[in-house]
């Protein structure tokens, strides 16, 4: 597998960037991140009509649940916080060239830390100061969880790729340990931790459900558009993703920026974690596995790492898994089909940019 | 001069030329191959070898010219049509796929995979087994070979389709001695079974002692020949002197006016490389007790031919690559233990050869490349935030003082020509005030007007009062502007000695691994 910062279409891009306006780029960005999302949706419309159902109400349900509802609205911006973090990492990891897939490991190694911790400190401090902790608390313990591969890859070259998935798995399973084990709270029959009181959650906006962590989110991805563009440790890390060689030529310390590419991504995943639990959650259950890291993969792709088109494309997926839900249970289809339309997705994109690669090619020639 | 006319050589060249634009790579090449004799090829990188075995082995097309085999005038269409006809060619690098069998290997590039083609396979392998002399178990897996193993089957490749000529590309270079040895003896057999074989070189004793019959090129020209008779009778050193001046050149073509100027004698010790060695991963070190001293705006020459331990050096000295022994001192400071980034910051920079591979980054911009290794400094960076202002500013500067050939410093620096790629990266490197610089091979590539702008900024920044160490395959070059000079052969650094008119029989006998002067 390539480095995802793909040197050849990066080249290429950059390339024409010279001859196109800034409004040429945009519209031209746009058009290739939709055509492999109405391919999906065609493909996914005409499953829909194979199995009996009407491709035109399922959709109109999925907007309608997922969009314009006042309660699917706020459920979209509620789920959107956690993925906004995890895409926050993944913009760093990415054109890092480091494939980090072991997020869904390092959500649930913080969010457990933090369920545990959560109730605990809140009736010492509140407010403010119990948030900082907790989200400081996630941050880290993911960011410790993922010294594990970035220790086996910036000394051993240890691919990652593998690394990660399989951390994931026995993150689960230890994370599972600790609550049955420590965690667990006394006075349930379930193995779970103790529950953060709704009270000590994370505060509300515009007299909705909707709470502050979605401000975290969308700053965090901006932040890190801006770090990765503007900054000399950005560019940095995006000189190690397109040509290692040259960075340890340059003479830049691959160990240490190794490093800090893991744990900067695994502690926004960790963020993410603590996010939902302080906002939403309050609680984690042992076998807790929300899996949500990797669906946020091929969006960052699609964004192609950039704020603005990876804020879009959350926001899009998310009403689609919320408004998809309700609209599977009125088709009478399984949920999957969520995911089976992300699938679809998948392979429109990498189609999408096979097509580029070859138009492009034959344009030099 | 024996008299060739009595046998039908096997491949006979005649008139054969080759021009790429700029460059005549074989120009009117008449080359006979008979049947029993190994005829070895002697040439400078460049010389024009590998395109004569490409036009033997149908992978170029000459220009003009005419090939026999067996008497008969045929054209090569193809590397195919060339082992249907018997011609069959062992590169420097292996072709075969390492976790395949031996026998999967030769049946690659072979239409039938059925169970008769196996048998069939079978039977040719212990065919050329028997001609060969050797033993191959059909059945190991070519990347738990030893490497002469390897280049057996590789010979046996090259024989599968039919038994005439036999081109062996530099067949040495990565053999121990015992593997070196059973080579010769295979060569030996082969030859006297009525193969003609072609052995290509850099190592002159080498080519003198398998070789019947010795051709040198030069700049796609053959300038001379040892006939069997010749290296009978004559005296082995008398041989070798007269190969040299083939090779090299009579008399010395380089003084290009850009010549070193004298080193005043009070300058100091600046950098001094002690005893360093380096272990390979065969039995050989890479870098084997290397040691050199250099005063202040000293140019020192490091001549060699290729994949001698030269790149290595390079490589320790930026710190790269770990020193397994000996010590690097710049400025009485012992700094092989340092990092790159504080090698730079006490002034030593390296311009690598490796252009793409870790020179630059291809999709980022020219003003982003020249500024790779400062990334984060004043004034190209202030508290860490880019200010692309005060960096285009910079490489616009660099683009017009060094004639890079571009639009504008915005441009992607991969779209650029080789050439001005080269001219940028040089200019990153010249652009710092530096105390030593180690350049490999600066002016690979570049045209001959470029070669001299670079030459003569590498020899004033020297007069400056810039050490350097200059790694070049190009005798001509290092006669121009270095002060001294050695040698690199087999991981070993020769005394240095300084340059003066004429030397460069000298080097060349250092370079080929030869004594005899």
């Amino acid at each position: 597998m390539s480095a995802p910062h793909d040197g050849t279409t990066v080249a290429l891009a950059e390339h024409k960037s010279q001859t196109e306006s800034r409004l040429e780029r945009v519209s031209r960005s746009m058009t290739n991140a939709l055509i492999p999302v109405v391919g999906a949706f065609i493909i996914g419309g005409l499953l829909l009509a194979v199995l009996g159902r009407n491709p035109f109400a399922f959709y109109g349900n999925v907007i309608d649940h997922g969009l314009i509802g006042s309660l699917g609205r706020q459920e979209t911006l509620i789920r959107m916080a956690p993925l906004l973090l995890i895409a926050a990492g993944l913009m760093i990891a990415f054109p890092a060239g480091i494939w980090n897939l072991g997020t869904d490991g390092q959500y649930v190694m913080g969010g457990v830390i933090v369920a545990a911790l959560g109730p605990e400190l809140a009736p010492h401090v509140s407010g403010f100061v119990l948030f900082t902790i907790l989200f400081i608390a996630g941050f880290v313990v993911a960011a410790i969880w993922s010294l594990i591969p970035a220790i086996l890859k910036a000394w051993y070259g240890i691919n990652e790729i593998i690394s990660t998935l399989m951390l994931t798995f026995i993150g689960l399973r230890f994370s599972a340990f600790l609550v049955k084990e420590y965690f667990y709270d006394r006075e349930t029959t379930v193995p779970q931790t103790r529950v953060l009181a709704v009270a000590d959650r994370l505060p509300r906006m515009f007299s909705s459900r909707v709470h502050i962590g979605l401000i975290v989110g969308l700053v965090a991805v901006i932040a890190v558009h801006f770090v990765m563009r503007n900054t000399a440790f950005g560019l940095r890390l995006r000189i190690v993703g397109m040509n290692p060689k040259a960075a340890i030529h340059a003479g830049m310390n691959m160990k240490v920026l190794t490093l800090a590419i893991f744990t900067l991504s695994a502690g926004f995943a960790g963020l993410a974690a603590a996010v939902n639990i302080s906002g939403v959650d309050g609680v984690v259950r042992a076998e807790w596995n929300p899996a949500v890291g990797l669906l946020v993969v091929p969006l960052v792709f699609l964004a192609r790492f950039h704020a603005a088109s990876v804020i879009v494309f959350i926001a899009a997926f998310a009403v689609f898994k919320v408004g998809g839900e309700s609209a599977s249970r009125k088709a009478d289809i399984p949920n999957f089909m969520v995911l089976f339309m992300v699938g679809l997705l998948l392979i429109f994109m990498a189609l999408g940019e096979y097509m580029q690669l070859r138009s492009s090619r034959k344009h030099q020639s | 001069m024996v008299l060739a006319s009595e046998i039908t050589p096997t491949v006979e060249l005649i008139g054969i030329t080759k021009a790429y634009p700029g460059v005549v790579a074989n120009s009117d090449i008449h080359l006979t191959l008979l049947p029993g004799e190994v005829h070895s090829l002697l040439g400078e990188n460049g010389a024009g070898k590998s395109t004569l075995i490409g036009i033997l082995s149908g992978m170029v097309q000459p220009d003009a010219g005419e090939i026999r085999i067996n008497g008969k005038t045929v054209r090569i269409h193809s590397p195919r049509d060339a082992l249907e006809r018997g011609i069959g060619t062992v590169y420097q690098h292996s072709l075969l796929v390492p976790t395949l069998t031996v026998l999967d290997n030769l049946l690659l590039g072979v239409d039938q995979g059925w169970k008769l083609g196996r048998e069939m396979a079978m039977a040719r392998l212990h065919e050329l087994a028997t001609l060969l002399d050797v033993e191959i178990d059909p059945s190991s897996i070519v990347g738990d070979l030893a490497l002469g193993q390897r280049q057996q089957v590789e010979i046996v490749r090259a024989l599968w389709r039919g038994e005439g000529v036999l081109i062996l590309d530099e067949p040495t270079s990565m053999l121990t001695p015992q593997g070196a040895e059973k080579l010769v003896q295979v060569v030996r057999r082969l030859v006297s079974k009525g193969l003609a074989v072609v052995f290509i070189t850099h190592k002159l004793s080498e080519a003198l002692d398998l070789g019947d019959r010795v051709t040198v090129l030069r700049r796609g020209k053959i300038v001379g020949e040892v006939t069997p008779d010749e290296l009978h009778n004559k005296s082995r050193l008398q041989v070798t002197d007269e190969v040299l001046k083939m090779i090299f050149g009579e008399k010395s073509d380089a003084s290009q006016g850009t010549s070193a100027t004298q080193l005043s004698d009070t300058a100091g010790e600046t950098f001094r490389v002690d005893h360093v060695s380096v272990k390979g991963d065969g039995p050989h070190p890479v870098l084997d007790e290397v040691s050199f001293a250099l005063k202040r705006g000293e140019i020192l020459g490091i001549a060699g031919i290729d994949g001698n331990g030269q790149k290595e050096l390079a490589e320790v000295l930026a710190g790269q690559r770990r020193v397994d022994n000996g010590e690097i001192i710049l400025e009485d400071l012992s700094i092989q233990h340092l990092s790159i980034a504080a090698r730079q910051a006490k002034g030593l920079r390296y311009v690598t050869d490796d252009r793409h591979g870790e020179g630059m980054v291809g999709p980022l911009s020219i003003a982003l490349n020249v500024v790779l290794k400062r990334v984060g400094e004043a004034p190209f960076w202030r508290w860490s935030f880019v200010r692309h202002g005060a960096i285009r500013e910079f490489a616009r500067k660099l683009i017009n003082d060094h004639d890079v050939r571009t639009p504008h410093e915005e441009v992607a620096i991969s779209t650029l020509s080789g050439g001005n790629m080269q001219k940028v990266i040089l200019a990153r490197e010249l652009a710092l005030a530096p105390q030593v610089v180690v350049y490999n091979k600066p002016t690979y590539g570049l045209d001959a007007r470029t070669t001299a702008i670079v030459l003569a900024r590498i020899a004033d920044q020297a007069r400056a009062g810039v050490t350097t160490v200059f790694i070049s395959t190009e005798l001509s070059e290092i006669v121009a502007i270095c002060h001294r000079v050695a040698v690199m052969y087999r991981g070993q650094l020769s005394e240095p000695i300084s340059v003066r008119p004429g030397i460069e029989l000298q080097l060349g006998a250092l370079m080929t691994g030869s004594t005899a002067v």
